[in-house]
């Protein structure tokens, strides 16, 4: 007799099938997932984590999310720079930091912007965090939206938000905002500390469209 | 001999198979759908209604996502600005916000400043809640950011949202502008409006994506 159904326990269901047909569910559970992860890079004992590949105009925006960054020394900046041609992280930029803090003995507990923290019109590499802690549970956590990197007529914006527990055993949470004052391209995005490497953590690149 | 189990080769997998099992053993990691992209093109207003256009905005989702992506100003020194409807055809639910900028600007002397802004929040108004402040128009001027809201369906409760942006103000002045609130409404809301506080959006895209 011709088989007419398949059950599912006919089926092998280890086995990779490649369908190429039309998914017809319902169209309410088949919208694509936005969010695609495009690379992780995982610190070792690592001057600089650097993205140099896949920031393009692909996806009008991407997302670098960072885990568990445990820098080398204690109570440095956990930075980011961008590259905008060349090979150099060197995009013109002007940033503005605010973060608030509350140490674990609640003697100090504030919000404030921090003239320390910001870059005008500056090369340098901008703050995630400030005076991050060493200690061996200590690490930062955060994510870093980049908007239209690949546009040549309109400044590229940025907006991140990170938590890190400080030297001085403080939560803070950072809030980073700004733009690479540039029309150029920005290709490429560098993490670091401020002094010594980053020890260990990962951080994520995702492609949002 | 009798089929005993099929092998992937045994289908034609071009075809097209409308599974509507359960599927199992799989974790689904999909939570952002990507429902309308809008780009504006000299827009008074780009509006998102439920409905219209393939625009979602009713209880399919319980959170929305709306990501602004490098939003031009025809005029200089204008406020980007949001608004929702709550039923009828005005975008004009009741709400009231709070909003605190961030800002410092490029000769690093002018600004360098967190404050909160009563210039821009809104008390149970059903004027426009502020995203961005004083945004400049030159031609490589603009503004970028997110605005989440809540439930919009809701018909319990008010609707919560909140909103992050970076701008390039007029007087070359990054201000990162943090927005947050609630429609005081239970009727659901149904569209959201996106205008600048005068003049068009000359260009710019608008992403709405509903969360699960």
């Amino acid at each position: 007799m011709a088989l007419s159904k398949i059950q599912p326990a006919s089926m092998d269901l280890t086995a990779n099938y490649a369908f190429t047909g039309t998914n017809s569910i319902s169209s309410a559970s088949s919208g694509a997932y936005e969010e695609k992860k495009l690379a992780t890079l995982t610190a070792s004992s690592s001057s600089t984590l650097s993205f140099t590949s896949s920031i393009d105009n692909t996806y009008n925006i991407y997302k670098f999310r960072f885990i568990n960054i445990h820098g080398s020394e204690d109570r440095k900046n956990f930075l980011i720079n961008f590259r905008d041609g060349s090979s150099n992280f060197d995009a013109t930029k002007t940033t503005s930091f605010f973060q608030a803090s509350h140490k674990e003995d609640d003697s100090e507990a504030q919000m404030s912007y921090n003239t320390s923290g910001d870059l005008a019109q500056s090369t340098s590499a901008a703050n995630l965090d400030r005076f991050v802690g060493n200690d061996a549970d200590q690490h930062i956590c955060g994510e870093l939206f980049l908007f239209d990197p690949s546009s040549t007529t309109f400044v590229k914006h940025f907006i991140a938000r990170s938590i890190t527990i400080e030297g001085n055993n403080a939560a803070q949470d950072a809030f980073l905002a700004g733009y690479c004052n540039v029309t150029a391209a920005i290709d490429g995005v560098q993490f670091s500390m401020s002094s010594g490497n980053i020890d260990s953590g990962t951080i994520e690149m995702y492609g949002i469209n | 001999m009798a089929l005993s189990k099929l092998a992937a080769n045994s289908f034609d997998l071009t075809d097209n198979y409308a599974l509507t099992g359960t599927v199992t053993g799989v974790v689904s990691t999909q939570k952002l759908f990507l429902i309308k992209n809008i780009d504006a093109s000299s827009s008074g207003t780009v509006d998102f209604v439920n409905g219209a256009s393939g625009v979602v905005l009713d209880n399919t989702y319980k959170t929305y996502l709306f990501r602004c992506v490098n939003i031009h100003p025809a005029t200089d020194n204008v406020a980007f600005q949001i608004n929702f409807r709550d039923g009828g055809s005005n975008y004009d639910a009741t709400k009231t916000t709070t909003f605190f900028d961030s800002g410092h600007s490029e000769d690093d002397s002018t600004v360098a400043s967190l404050a909160y802004d009563t210039g821009a929040d809104v008390a149970q108004g059903t004027g426009n809640a502020r995203l961005s402040r004083n945004q400049g128009n030159g031609s490589d001027e603009c503004c970028s950011g997110d605005v989440y809201l809540f439930n919009p369906s809701s018909t319990t409760f008010i609707k919560h949202f909140n909103s992050d942006f970076s701008g390039y103000d007029r007087n070359n002045i990054n201000y990162r502008g943090m927005g947050g609130g609630y429609c005081n409404v239970t009727a659901a809301i149904d569209a959201v409006r996106f205008q600048f506080s005068s003049g068009n959006i000359d260009s710019g895209r608008i992403a709405l994506y509903g969360i699960k």
